[in-house]
C-alpha cells in the first residue's frame, strides 16, 4: 500500500512539475506543432491619369511536386513538355527532397510561362497526384511600359528585414525594390493575415487551430490613382529608344508626373515570371545601366536651360531690367581668359534667351555676385544659392520615387574649401552662370523648375500618385498639396521670360519642337561633358512649357552624348510629346514620318559600344561567381540602391572629385559613376542594336 | 448489462465493473483522439474496423463476451485448471521461438491472422492463477526457502523465457510477483535486498567506479567501526561484512558491466543510460559500440559540447505533449502534438502523453485517481478474501497493475527508462486489453465467489 501511494506521489510530483511549472515544453509544442501562415493579399493596383490600369495582379501558376506520390507518374511526357532530360528530372527531384522532404511539396518549375501551361493543363491528369499546379500571384503590367516609375517586386534581404523590423515580413516575402512598388510599398501592400495552422510532425498542416479563432483575415493593397499618362509615357519610351537619357514631364498646376522616361528602360514584364533572374542579371551588367531611374538619380550640368533662371534672379534682383543689352563680340572676356558664345551681337534679355546668349547671362550672374547690396561675395552667392533653392534645385524634392538625387548647388563653402576663403570671386566659378561648372541637376528638378517658370513662381512637388482609393491612411500624399512659393517673383518677369522662351521655339534655338497652333515657351541646353577627362560628345537638353498662356505641361528631355545641340534632337522629342499630351495624337503624316525617324535613331555614344566590345573579349569569364570576387556586380548594386546612409558617402565623394576634377568645367556626375561601372557583358541583342545604329546613321 | 441479469451480477464488485467500464472508453477516447482525421465520418470508420479505435472498439466488445463468461464461469474451473494453463501459456510461449512474428526487433508474437498475441502478456493471467494455486497449497509454509524458490521459479520464468526472446520489458512487469510473495509471508529482506541491488546498479551506472568503491568501502568502513565491540565478541560479523562489501564490488565491476555488454541490446542501454543523462558510455565491443553510436545518430541530439541532457526523442516528444497541457490541457481532439502525431506509439505505449495534452494535469489527476483507485479496491478485494488462492491472485492482479502503470506513466514523464509495457486498459491492442479484462474479471468473479472456499 505504501509502495503504492509513495509512486503516485512521485508521479503527481512529476505532473505538476512537468505541466504546472515547465513553460519551456509549450513553448516547444508550440515551436513544432503551431505554423503561422501568412496569408498575402492582393496588391493594390495602380491607375493612371485616364483611369487605365496599369499595374495590376495576374496569376501564374507554379509545378508543385511531392516526391513521395511519384508512382505511377509518366516521366517521360513530363519532360518532354518541361523540356527536360531524365536525369536532369532525377536531379531535380532530388533537390525538392533534401529541401523539403519526401512529403511535403515543392516548387518543381516555377513561374510556367503560357505555352507551358497549356501543354500541362492538358496533359495533367498524366502526372498526378506527384505533381499539381499552384496558383502564384505576380504583377502585370498590361502596358508593359513605365517599368522605371513602377518598379518591380523582389525577395526581401536581410537588410530590409532589419529596416523594416516591426512590419512583420519574413524571408521570402516579396517587397517592392524600385520605383512605385517601393515607395508606396505600405499602401500597395496591403495587411497580411494570419493563419495559425496545426501541423505534423512532417511538417503537414492538418487544420486551423480552434477553427480560426485567433486568425487575422488579410486586407488586400489600396488602390492607387497616378497622374501618369501611359500613353505619353509609351510614346516617350519609344522616343528614347536607342538613346541615353530621359524625358520627364509635370502638369504644373498639379505637380503631377505625366511621364518619366529613362533609356534605356526595361520591359517590366521581363521582371516577371519565369526568366525573372536570368533578365535581372543581363539588366545588372549592362554597361547602358537599364536599371538606373535617370529621371531622378542621374545628375547633370544643366547648361544654358540654366539661363532662364539666371533672368529671373537678375531681373528680381533688379541688376537687370528688361531693356538692359550686353553685347558679345564673340566671347565674354569679363575674366581675362574669354569665355566663347555663339551669338556675336548685342542682346537685349528676350533675345539672349532666344539666342542662347552666354556672354549675356555671364554678365547678368556677375552683377548679381558683385552686386554691391552684399557686402562681400559669400552673402551675394548666399543670396543666389536661396533663388536656387527657391526653384527647386540642389535638394531633393521629395518626389514619390525612389534613389532621387538631389543635384548640387556651388555654395559659398564649396568655394572656400576649394579656392580658401576670400581668395575666389566670380571669375573663378563664371562657367556657372551658363549652366556648367559645379552645378549638377536632375532631369528631375529641370522639368520641375519648367513647372516653376509656367507657373509665375510657384512650384507643387512632382509627383505620381494623385489619390489612394480609401484614403491616404499614412499621411504620403500630404506633401504633393502645397504650393512651394518661397520667394515672390512679380508676373511681370516672368512674362519677359516668357517671351524669350516662346521666342526659342518660334525663331530660336529651339525650332524643332515647334508644333502647329500651340505656343510652346521652350529653352535648349547644349551640355559639355567629359569621361575619364576625355571630351565626350555633348548632352542635348531642352526644357519648356505649353501651351504658354494656361501651362499644362512642363517637360524636360535630355540626350546624352547626342553631339550637336540641344535643339538637334531633344528639342523635336518633347516637340512630340507636347502635341502628343495636348493634342491627344499625332495625326499629321509627315509629322509621322518624323517620329519615326527619331525613335530609330541610334544615339548610343560609341563608348558604350567599346565597353561591350571589351566585354565580348572577356566572355570567358562570364560566370558571375568571377564577376561577385571581383566586386562587379555588387558595385553596379551600390550605384543602384541609392539610399539615405550612401548619401554622407556619395557627399565625401563628390568634395573629393571637386579637387581633382575642378579644372574641366564640364563634368558630368552619371558619367563619373560610370567610370567604377563594372566591366561587364552584355546581351547579344546589344550588338545588333549596333548594325541597327549604323543604319540608322547612313539615313 | 451484468446489473440485469442477477446470476451473473450476484455478488459482483460493482465499483471495480465501474472502473473498468471508465477506463476503457477513457482509453477509446483517446486513441480516438490520437488517430481520428478531420473530416473522417466518425460512425463510418467507428465500425469500419479500419482505424485503430475501431479495432479497440470491437476488441472492448470482445472484452465483455470474454468478461461475461468468466463471470458464467464456476470459481472452481480457475482453481482446478490453473497449473495446466500454467503449463499452457509456458509452452505457448516457448512456440513462439518456433512459429513467432517478429514485431519491433522481438520475436515473442504468435500471428492469429486477424489479431497477434503474445504469449507472455497473456501469460501474467496464467502466472497469476498457477502463483495462486501453489501459495494456497494446504500444507504449504511459505517461510521455508525451498518453497520460496519453487514460488520464484513459477513466476519468473516465463520472464526469463521472455528475456531469451529479446523482450526484457515484458520480464520487467513479472517482478510485481514478488508482492503477492511479500503478502504472504515472503521476509521484507528479500525486498530490501532486492531494492538495494537496484539502488547499487544505478548507483554504478551514475556514480563513477573509483568514486563508487570509495564510497562502498567507506560505508563498510563505518559498519565495521559501528559493531566494532561485537566483531570482537564474534569474529564472523566481520567477515558476513567483508562479503557483502565483495558482493557490492562484485555485482559493480562485474554484474552491471556484463548486463550491458551481454545481455540488453545497444539501444535498451542507450535508453537507460539516456534516462539518467548519461550519453559518454562506450561499448568495450566495438561493433555494439558503433550499433550505439547508430542509436545515438537517431536520437540526433549528441552534439558536442553543448550542456543539453541528451534525451529519446519519443520521451522528448511525450514531456512536450504532456508539459504543454498546462491545468486544464487543450481540449479533446485539441491537442497540436496529438493531431500533429509527433510523438511515436501515441496509441500504444505513449497513450498517456495524448491525456496530458488533452485533459492537462487535471485529467491526469483523475486518471491516476481512478488506476489507484483500482488497485486500493483490489487490495480491499483481496483482503476480504476467506480463501488464499484469491487473495493472492487479486494481489497478484494489483501488482501488476501498479507495476504496468507506475511504469508505463514513469516511462512518459521521462523519470523512468522505457521498457515498453502498455498503460493497461487505455494503450490500443486487443492482446493487452483482453491480457487485462481476464486478469481483473476473474479477481471480481472470485471476489463474488468469496463465500466459497477454493483450493
Amino acid at each position: 500500500m505504501l509502495a503504492f501511494a509513495g509512486v503516485f506521489i512521485i508521479i503527481l510530483l512529476q505532473l505538476t512539475n512537468l505541466q504546472l511549472f515547465s513553460s519551456g515544453y509549450k513553448v516547444s509544442a508550440d515551436n513544432q506543432g503551431l505554423f503561422r501562415k501568412v496569408v498575402y493579399p492582393d496588391r493594390g493596383i495602380v491607375f493612371d491619369r485616364n483611369r487605365k490600369a496599369i499595374l495590376q495582379n495576374t496569376t501564374i501558376y507554379d509545378l508543385m511536386v511531392q516526391p513521395n506520390k511519384l508512382k505511377g507518374v509518366d516521366t517521360l511526357e513530363l519532360c518532354k513538355i518541361l523540356g527536360i532530360t531524365t536525369e536532369q528530372f532525377k536531379k531535380k527531384v532530388l533537390e525538392c527532397i533534401i529541401k523539403n522532404t519526401r512529403s511535403r511539396p515543392s516548387v518543381f518549375d516555377g513561374l510556367l510561362t503560357e505555352q507551358k501551361m497549356a501543354l500541362l493543363n492538358q496533359f495533367m491528369f498524366k502526372f498526378q497526384p506527384g505533381f499539381y499546379l499552384q496558383e502564384r500571384p505576380v504583377r502585370s503590367y498590361p502596358y508593359d511600359a513605365g517599368g522605371n516609375i513602377l518598379g518591380y517586386l523582389s525577395e526581401v534581404d536581410t537588410n530590409f528585414l532589419k529596416k523594416h523590423r516591426e512590419e512583420g515580413y519574413q524571408m521570402g516575402d516579396y517587397a517592392g525594390k524600385t520605383g512605385m512598388e517601393r515607395t508606396y510599398e505600405r499602401v500597395l501592400m496591403g495587411q497580411r493575415g494570419i493563419q495559425y495552422w496545426k501541423r505534423d510532425k512532417l511538417g503537414r498542416l492538418i487544420e486551423r487551430l480552434d477553427n480560426g479563432k485567433y486568425d487575422t483575415t488579410a486586407v488586400a493593397g489600396q488602390n492607387m490613382y497616378t497622374s501618369i499618362d501611359i500613353d505619353l509615357q509609351a510614346l516617350g519610351e519609344k522616343l528614347m529608344e536607342n538613346k541615353l537619357g530621359s524625358i520627364v514631364a509635370i502638369d504644373p498646376k498639379t505637380g503631377g508626373i505625366l511621364c518619366m522616361v529613362s533609356s534605356p528602360t526595361f520591359k517590366p514584364k521581363l521582371l516577371t515570371g519565369a526568366d525573372r533572374k536570368k533578365h535581372i542579371t543581363n539588366l545588372l551588367l549592362d554597361p547602358s545601366l537599364p536599371l538606373l531611374n535617370r529621371s531622378v538619380s542621374a545628375t547633370y550640368s544643366p547648361g544654358s536651360t540654366f539661363k532662364t533662371l539666371q533672368a529671373l534672379i537678375g531681373l528680381h534682383e533688379g541688376v537687370i531690367t528688361t531693356e538692359t543689352q550686353f553685347s558679345c563680340g564673340g566671347a565674354f572676356y569679363g575674366c581675362g581668359k574669354p569665355m566663347r558664345c555663339l551669338d556675336i551681337g548685342t542682346f537685349d534679355l528676350r533675345h539672349a534667351i532666344t539666342l542662347s546668349d552666354n556672354t549675356y547671362f555671364a554678365q547678368v550672374m556677375q552683377r548679381v555676385i558683385n552686386n554691391p547690396k552684399y557686402p562681400n561675395v559669400d552673402s551675394s552667392l548666399s543670396a543666389w544659392d536661396n533663388y536656387m533653392y527657391a526653384f527647386g534645385l540642389g535638394r531633393r524634392l521629395g518626389v514619390d520615387v525612389p534613389s532621387e538625387k538631389k543635384g548640387n548647388i556651388p555654395t559659398p563653402a564649396t568655394y572656400n574649401k576649394i579656392f580658401g576663403a576670400g581668395h575666389w570671386n566670380f571669375c573663378s566659378f563664371r562657367s556657372v552662370s551658363i549652366g556648367q561648372g559645379e552645378v549638377d541637376v536632375t532631369p528631375i528638378q529641370v522639368a520641375n523648375e519648367m513647372a516653376y517658370i509656367a507657373n509665375k513662381g510657384y512650384f507643387i512637388t512632382p509627383h505620381i500618385v494623385d489619390s489612394i482609393e480609401g484614403g491616404d491612411k499614412f499621411g504620403m500624399l500630404t506633401a504633393f498639396k502645397e504650393k512651394h512659393r518661397a520667394i515672390d517673383i512679380p508676373d511681370s518677369i516672368f512674362e519677359a521670360v516668357h517671351d524669350g522662351m516662346e521666342g526659342v521655339v518660334s525663331r530660336g534655338t529651339g525650332q524643332g519642337s515647334k508644333v502647329k497652333d500651340i505656343a510652346i515657351c521652350g529653352k535648349t541646353g547644349t551640355v559639355e561633358n567629359y569621361f575619364r577627362g576625355v571630351k565626350q560628345p555633348n548632352h542635348g537638353f531642352f526644357c519648356g512649357f505649353a501651351p504658354r498662356d494656361n501651362p499644362k505641361i512642363a517637360i524636360m528631355c535630355v540626350v546624352e552624348n547626342s553631339g550637336r545641340f540641344g535643339g538637334t534632337y531633344a528639342a523635336p522629342i518633347v516637340g512630340f510629346m507636347i502635341e502628343k499630351y495636348l493634342k491627344d495624337s499625332i495625326t499629321d503624316k509627315a509629322r509621322k514620318e518624323r517620329l519615326e525617324y527619331y525613335s530609330n535613331l541610334n544615339l548610343i555614344p560609341p563608348r558604350i559600344y567599346a565597353q561591350i566590345r571589351t566585354q565580348d573579349s572577356m566572355r570567358h569569364s562570364k560566370d558571375s561567381a568571377y564577376l561577385v570576387a571581383k566586386g562587379y556586380i555588387k558595385l553596379i548594386k551600390d550605384t543602384l540602391e541609392i539610399d539615405e546612409e550612401d548619401e554622407q558617402d556619395a557627399l565625401d565623394k563628390l568634395k573629393k572629385d571637386k579637387e581633382t576634377t575642378k579644372k574641366t568645367p564640364g563634368k558630368d556626375s552619371t558619367e563619373r559613376k560610370m567610370i567604377i561601372k563594372p566591366d561587364a557583358i552584355l546581351p547579344n541583342e546589344k550588338k545588333r542594336q549596333e548594325a541597327r545604329d549604323t543604319a540608322g546613321r547612313e539615313q | 448489462m451484468y446489473q440485469k441479469k442477477p446470476e451473473l451480477a450476484k455478488g459482483v464488485d460493482a465499483l471495480m465493473i465501474w472502473l473498468y467500464v471508465i477506463l476503457v472508453l477513457f482509453g477509446l477516447l483517446c486513441i480516438f483522439s490520437v488517430e481520428y482525421k478531420n473530416g473522417d465520418p466518425v460512425l463510418q470508420t467507428f465500425l469500419g474496423f479500419k482505424r485503430e479505435y475501431s479495432k479497440q472498439f470491437y476488441f472492448f466488445i470482445a472484452s465483455l463476451v470474454v468478461a461475461t463468461f468468466i463471470l458464467l464461469t464456476d470459481s472452481k474451473f480457475f482453481t482446478a485448471t490453473s497449473n495446466l494453463m500454467y503449463a499452457a501459456g509456458i509452452l505457448l510461449i516457448l512456440a513462439t521461438f518456433v512459429v513467432g512474428k517478429e514485431v519491433g526487433g522481438s520475436k515473442s508474437w504468435i500471428p492469429l491472422g486477424f489479431m497477434n498475441i503474445q504469449p507472455v502478456e497473456v501469460c501474467k493471467i496464467f502466472t497469476s492463477l498457477a502463483i495462486a494455486k501453489y501459495l494456497s497449497m494446504p500444507d504449504l509454509d511459505f517461510s521455508k526457502t525451498k518453497s520460496q524458490l519453487i514460488a520464484a521459479a513459477i513466476a519468473f520464468s516465463p520472464a526469463i523465457l521472455s528475456v531469451l526472446q529479446k523482450e526484457p520489458g515484458a520480464a520487467i512487469v513479472y517482478f510485481s510477483f514478488s508482492i503477492a510473495f511479500y503478502r504472504e509471508g515472503l521476509p521484507a529482506i528479500y525486498l530490501v535486498l532486492v531494492f538495494s541491488l537496484a539502488i547499487l546498479v544505478i548507483a554504478s551506472i551514475v556514480v563513477p567506479p573509483t568514486a563508487l568503491l570509495i564510497a562502498l568501502s567507506a560505508i563498510a568502513l563505518m559498519v565495521a567501526m559501528i559493531f566494532r565491540r561485537k566483531i570482537k565478541r564474534d569474529k564472523g560479523i566481520l567477515v558476513v561484512i567483508a562479503g557483502i562489501w565483495l558482493l557490492c564490488v562484485g555485482v559493480q565491476f562485474f554484474l552491471v558491466p556484463a548486463l550491458f555488454e551481454k545481455v540488453l541490446k545497444p539501444h535498451q542501454v542507450v535508453r537507460i543510460f539516456t534516462t539518467f543523462g548519461i550519453d559518454d558510455y562506450k561499448f568495450k565491443a566495438p561493433e555494439r559500440q558503433a550499433e550505439m553510436q547508430k542509436e545515438y545518430a537517431k536520437l540526433g541530439t549528441v552534439r558536442k559540447g553543448s550542456n543539453e541532457k541528451i534525451e529519446g526523442y519519443n520521451v522528448k516528444q511525450s514531456k512536450i505533449a504532456i508539459g504543454s497541457g498546462g491545468f486544464i490541457g487543450k481540449g479533446f481532439l485539441q491537442g497540436t502534438q496529438t493531431r500533429g502525431e509527433f510523438v511515436p506509439a501515441q496509441n500504444t505505449d505513449f497513450i498517456f502523453s495524448s491525456v496530458g495534452e488533452s485533459f492537462g494535469w487535471v485529467g491526469c489527476i483523475i486518471l491516476m485517481l481512478l488506476y489507484f483507485g483500482m488497485m486500493f479496491r483490489l487490495v480491499f478485494l483481496a483482503e476480504r478474501q476467506r480463501s488464499t488462492f484469491s487473495r493472492v491472485y487479486i494481489y497478484c492482479v494489483a501488482s501488476i497493475l501498479f507495476f504496468h502503470v507506475a511504469l508505463n506513466v514513469c516511462m512518459t514523464l521521462g523519470i523512468a527508462p522505457s521498457p515498453g509495457i502498455t498503460l493497461p486498459l487505455l494503450s490500443y491492442g486487443g492482446s493487452s486489453l483482453v491480457t487485462f479484462t481476464i486478469l481483473l474479471f476473474i479477481a471480481i468473479k472470485l471476489d463474488a465467489d468469496r463465500q466459497m472456499v477454493l483450493r
